[in-house]
């Protein structure tokens, strides 16, 4: 809840959005009151508040010419409340028509994200993005922007391969096109190839899937975006009815009823906690010595064994029993191989 | 009543902006504290003046008379306090709209945002969706990451705990840092270390518990044309790509197999239960132990030897 009165931390942010606010009504012609409150960040309440206390300011003296005007009759009812609708107008703020400048810390923010677009970027984005830069950089100039920088890594041209297949695959969904996936399967550790009737990409934890419906398992899955090594979109039209991809914000797996799955409970030590924001969680209760135990739904047992492998030692099964034995069996399997 | 604290503090800034020149402190409270008591006044004005510097709003302190170097006061230029100006055409301010996008680190996002807004205030029309660009994504993992870069911007000195690789125990480390760098997919801080008298360069993944700042912002100078880009460069120990060799049982472990350099099928394997190839791979040694371990009895890595005996190690305590 914001409080009418304006003290502390709110004082400042108030003055703040003030300094944006007054510029912003001066370039532009007939800005109404949620058009503000949009720009801000807030609500338009809170842009009426902002207002009554800028139509109490002005210059020292202290006679009327010398505040500044503010026309609250159009933006306020005779009930106190805001007019969404209605045309800010101010007058008497010359002096406040200019943005404040930039701060170190978002200029040097701007520019960072500014190099790094333009050292992923090619041909003509690439050129738009330096002349971009170099009116930015001269209009900021500060100490702090030119101590920061980025080198692009492999895994960045990753991240831009993925926005770029994202963009492709909901393209296609939308086109009802279909489309031809060469995709890693990693608990068989190969590669497959399939055509699907793309829904649509979804995001959950650090990783964006495809939700499509396969015509090779004849059913509705979801491929990881990072393990879709080519998305061919077809001139065939797809042949399931066009649906909306599921939500993942319940999880990655809510049908723990599908056939031969089960839920396991895992203790992960602080060395395995990371496991929490890669891998699919159906509940993460996290323990006072920097553990967490967690409770995943399994379709595959391989895929168990091969996530408990991976974090071993740090991770163990409380239940259900025979995932421990399955685990152990190739631990010692594994450990073999090395003597 | 006492006015608003907002409505003082805007009234301060509108005053000491328009002025030409500076204002004395009797004056100031004269003109907006009148019904303050000195000491109260004081205090006030000190935390009013502090709050707008935290804003990024220049208030400078000269003297009033250049003949009386003693008696000063408070002014605020306006060159210094508003953002020069900017044209950017619609194409160009779409490629800012963009940019707004590529920090997914919440603070760096909210700056970014902030720009942005002071932009749209100047009067540039920032759409964000005007241009097809698939944007990078810039993330920030490391907790030591922020006060760094905040350090960075303010010139702050900074100490933290820092272990070396193959070290048993971090040390506490004093650094004025020059600039934070993304290189090679991390973030390192790159400054002038107190304690060795020399430049360094420190992986911020490798900075234990919190980074603190000791004493004042502006403490010192970062030296005129460093590049810590060039110094990353040069600094920063390889990122550590191994060259590895495995023992790939047949028909499994594709993942190592789609970026091998080098395949020897029918080698003598650890088992006689399939046939086995010999996988050669170069890739960053960072979670090759637990690839390798995912794999379970399908892939046994040789070399390096080092990392062969993490995953030994690691074998032997399970169940334990």
């Amino acid at each position: 809840m914001t409080t009418t009165r304006a003290t502390g931390a709110g004082a400042r942010d108030q003055v703040a959005r003030l300094l944006m606010l007054v510029p912003f009504l001066h370039h532009r012609d007939g800005v109404r009151l949620e058009e503000a409150a949009a720009l801000l960040g807030t609500s338009s309440e809170q842009v009426l508040r902002d207002l009554k206390v800028l139509f109490m300011c002005g210059l020292p003296g202290g006679l009327p010419g010398d505040l500044i005007d503010v026309d609250l009759d159009a933006i306020e009812t005779s009930e106190g409340s805001p007019v969404t609708e209605g045309v800010i107008r101010v007058e008497n703020a010359e002096y406040l028509a200019r943005p404040l400048r930039l701060s170190a810390t978002e200029a040097s923010a701007v520019i960072v994200a500014l190099r790094m677009l333009r050292d992923t970027s090619t041909g003509e984005t690439r050129a738009l993005v330096k002349q971009v830069l170099r009116k930015i950089e001269k209009a900021v100039s500060t100490a702090g922007a030119n101590h920061v920088d980025v080198t692009p890594s492999p895994h960045d041209a990753v991240q831009v391969a993925q926005v770029e297949l994202t963009r492709v695959l909901n393209e296609a969904a939308v086109a009802g096109r279909q489309v031809r996936l060469a995709y890693f399967v990693p608990s068989r550790g190969e590669e497959t190839e399939r055509v699907v009737d793309p829904l649509g990409v979804v995001n959950h934890g650090v990783f964006a899937y495809l939700d499509a419906w396969c015509h090779r398992a004849d059913a509705d899955r979801l491929f990881r975006l990072d393990r879709i090594a080519k998305a061919e979109v077809l001139d065939s039209a797809t042949s399931t009815p066009r649906r909306a991809p599921r939500d993942l914000d319940g999880g990655l797996f809510r049908d723990a009823d599908q056939p031969g799955s089960a839920v396991v409970t895992l203790h992960l030590g602080p060395e395995a906690r990371w496991a929490t924001e890669y891998y699919p969680m159906r509940e993460v209760r996290p323990q006072a010595d920097g553990s967490a135990v967690v409770e995943l739904v399994v379709v595959d047992p391989r895929w168990l064994t091969r996530l408990l492998m991976r974090l071993a030692p740090h991770a163990t099964v409380e239940g259900p029993q025979e995932f421990t034995e399955s685990f152990m069996a190739t631990a010692q399997e594994t450990l073999s191989l090395y003597r | 009543m006492p006015a608003p604290k907002s409505e003082r503090l805007l009234n301060l800034l509108i005053m000491l902006l328009v002025q030409r020149r500076p204002i004395a402190k009797d004056r100031i409270r004269e003109l907006l504290y009148p019904d303050s008591r000195p000491d109260a006044f004081e205090k006030m004005f000190e935390r009013d003046k502090d709050e707008l510097r935290s804003l990024g709003v220049p208030v400078e302190v000269a003297s009033i008379d250049p003949l009386f170097e003693d008696e000063v006061g408070y002014r605020i230029p306006p060159e210094a306090f508003a953002l020069p100006d900017i044209e950017l055409t619609s194409e160009e301010a779409a490629v800012v709209g963009i940019a707004s996008r590529v920090w997914q680190h919440a603070t760096m996002a909210q700056a970014t945002t902030d720009a942005v807004r002071k932009l749209s205030a100047a009067g540039i029309d920032v759409d964000l969706d005007a241009l097809e660009i698939a944007q990078p994504l810039l993330t920030a993992e490391e907790p030591a990451f922020e006060t760094c870069w905040v350090a960075v911007c303010e010139r702050t000195a900074i100490e933290f705990d820092y272990k070396r690789p193959g070290a048993d125990s971090a040390l506490t480390r004093h650094v004025q840092p020059w600039g934070v760098v993304r290189y090679s997919g991390r973030w390192y801080v790159v400054g002038h270390d107190a304690d060795r008298g020399a430049e360094r360069v420190f992986r911020l993944s490798r900075v234990q518990g919190p980074v603190r700042t000791v004493g004042p912002p502006g403490a010192y100078d970062v030296p005129p044309d460093t590049d810590v880009r060039e110094i990353a460069r040069r600094l920063a120990p390889p990122t550590g790509t191994e060259h590895a060799v495995l023992l790939v049982r047949h028909g499994a472990g594709h993942a190592f197999r789609r970026t091998a350099d080098r395949i020897e099928s029918g080698v003598t394997g650890p088992d006689h239960r399939s046939a086995w190839d010999r996988v050669e791979i170069t890739r960053p040694a960072v979670g090759l132990a637990d690839d390798v371990l995912a794999q379970g009895a399908d892939v046994v890595l040789l070399e390096p030897v080092a990392i062969r005996q993490r995953i030994i190690a690691r074998l032997e305590q399970v169940g334990r």
